[in-house]
């Protein structure tokens, strides 16, 4: 089983995010990255059906210099081989033109065609839109089961367990197929020493648009769909009344929302 | 005047709260047309009128409801190639982000998922979003000729508009590719008679503090009429079930109250709550930092406080 895993590169979700004045795309340089939280929950899962039986784990991700340390980060968890790509003429696309970067890297990296499954975590933590998984599934043409919090594999066909706001679902795919997972689905190893040390031989392949066949007036910031026009930080919200509950802690909550007219 | 699509949320004909919403936006926008795709069409259609759908293009095939995304994919693609729609308008939940992104490739248009506010603009369609865990507000631009916005729940105050709602018949032969990806068991989860998480008014959440006791945060929030929500602490201990988890990785809610009861208020959390109007927070430990977000705090023990407040709340509504 050929196994492609999408990552990203992030800035760090405690560390205080904000975005380029000149251009109003995400500040990627002036905050510590690492690899996106919820994407170790892809991995992970990979790894586990590649340990289950025969398969191999490849890593892609697309962004600045930096974002090579997501795909260490996964070949350090066990991953076999990693893509990088990287080109200047990236910087500031949005979704649409993402999936399209992505999509020929995960041809290119399945030997010109289509891996048996493609997995990715449910968004990302930084953009959170979440539509990456299923822009990526209409450029290679494979069905989408996403949101797995379960993930068995039988013969041709993959089935997930949704767990949704009215039912819980099984739900069911031909292979070859993406699968998006949520971080309900597994506990992502830490990378152990052995691991580590095996990372640094592990091959780490960097292309370029080029090298895809991307051309570079499809993406970037002058071709996204939508722009950022304005940012704002929000003002910081005031805090409101503390009281230490005396007995009567209760009671005075109950007053506070009549007072509010919630009552 | 441009024509405006907005896809139905539906259960079984049902129209929920974030379609008359979108139907509201959209008539900011143009001409609203609902696309309704499902049984039922004829109760559908008099609610979707009177919220001020134009047209409601029907497509009743209950095969689309079998297979996941991609019928609501092609079926809206089929209609965006037709009308040439200003904007497509659809609900920023799980499916519908996923059904924004799969339509925007295949009609080459510019997407904007959580949108809050969506206005017409001189370049295109504008829309306001929350980003960063909340700490910013972002406005976009989609430059393409048709928008895909799929817009939160709670965004708008409903405003009944009634128009003609006329029923056109939507023929659409899905593709075999539609049908790859199939639903073969569906358990319902329990109705609980409450409100439905992102579209409340009223949120209740408990975290770890509860130590697993959910009784004093129901109560609470069924005295107060609330949805109930967890933090991702009380999900993963399998406290409470993970649909209900407000943060990050689970709901984004904006209600009017939100009350979070046991819950420290990391970054996971307030991601998902940090946009509600009034915030009320229980905690044993005055240095929580949700106490940084609070319009009211109570520093004591959610086990005695809560019931107090459930009792007082009770005793006011009468």
């Amino acid at each position: 089983m050929n196994i492609v895993v999408c990552v990203k590169y992030v800035p760090d979700a405690q560390s205080d995010r904000s975005f380029n004045e000149a251009d109003n795309t995400t500040d990627r340089e002036g905050v510590e990255g690492l690899l996106s939280e919820l994407d170790e929950y892809a991995v992970e899962e990979a790894l586990k059906i590649a340990e289950a039986g025969e398969g191999e784990v490849t890593v892609v991700t697309v962004g600045p210099e930096q974002a090579v340390n997501a795909v260490k980060k996964a070949l350090q968890m066990g991953a076999h081989k990693a893509v990088h790509v990287s080109d200047e003429a990236i910087h500031g696309s949005d979704a649409a033109a993402t999936s399209l970067i992505l999509a020929e890297a995960v041809k290119k990296a399945a030997g010109d065609g289509t891996p048996d499954l493609v997995i990715t975590g449910m968004s990302s933590t930084d953009g959170v839109m979440g539509v990456v998984p299923a822009m990526l599934a209409e450029r290679l043409g494979l069905p989408q089961v996403t949101y797995a919090s379960e993930l068995t594999l039988h013969g041709d066909k993959v089935s997930i367990r949704r767990d949704g706001d009215a039912a819980s679902e099984t739900i069911e795919s031909t292979l070859p197929a993406l699968v998006s997972v949520t971080d309900q689905i597994n506990e992502p190893r830490y990378p152990s020493f052995k691991g580590i040390m095996a990372a640094k031989k592990k091959p780490v392949e960097t292309w370029s648009l080029a090298d895809l066949g991307v051309d570079a007036g499809r993406v970037g910031l002058d071709a996204a769909w939508t722009k950022v026009t304005s940012f704002a930080k929000r003002p910081p919200r005031e805090q409101g009344q503390l009281v230490t509950d005396e007995g009567d802690g209760g009671t005075k909550l109950a007053e506070f929302l009549s007072a509010q007219k919630f009552l | 005047m441009a024509e405006v699509l907005v896809l139905v949320d539906h259960a079984g004909g049902k129209i929920r709260k974030a379609t008359a919403e979108l139907l509201t936006i959209a008539r900011r926008l143009g001409e609203p047309s609902a696309v309704y795709i499902g049984p039922n069409a004829e109760t559908a259609q008099v609610t979707l009128a009177k919220y001020g759908a134009h047209k409601v293009y029907v497509y009743d095939d209950p095969d689309a409801l079998e297979y996941l995304v991609a019928p609501q994919t092609e079926i809206l693609a089929a209609l965006v190639e037709k009308t040439s729609p200003l904007a497509v308008l659809i609900p920023s939940n799980a499916a519908g982000k996923e059904i924004a992104a799969r339509l925007a490739i295949r009609t080459e248009s510019g997407v904007i998922t959580d949108a809050v506010d969506v206005t017409a603009g001189g370049e295109g369609v504008e829309t306001t979003q929350s980003v960063f865990a909340g700490s910013y507000t972002v406005k976009s631009t989609v430059t393409t000729a048709t928008a895909i916005v799929a817009v939160k729940p709670n965004s708008v105050a409903i405003e009944p508009a009634p128009a003609a709602g006329e029923v056109e018949k939507v023929d659409v032969t899905l593709s075999d590719a539609a049908k790859a990806v199939r639903i073969v068991e569906s358990k319902p989860k329990e109705a609980t008679g409450r409100p439905e998480l992102t579209e409340a008014a009223i949120v209740v959440s408990g975290g770890r503090g509860t130590g697993g006791d959910f009784g004093p945060v129901e109560q609470f929030a069924d005295s107060l009429g609330a949805a109930v929500g967890a933090s991702r602490a009380a999900v993963d201990a399998g406290w409470y079930p993970h649909s209900n988890q407000v943060g990050q990785t689970g709901k984004q809610v904006s209600p009017q109250l939100y009350v979070a009861a046991g819950i420290s208020g990391a970054i996971q959390h307030r991601a998902g709550m940090q946009t509600s109007k009034t915030i009320i927070a229980v905690n044993k430990d005055e240095e929580a930092p949700i106490f940084e977000l609070v319009d009211f705090g109570v520093v004591g023990d959610l086990f005695t406080v809560l019931p107090q407040a459930t009792e007082a709340v009770k005793k006011a509504k009468g």
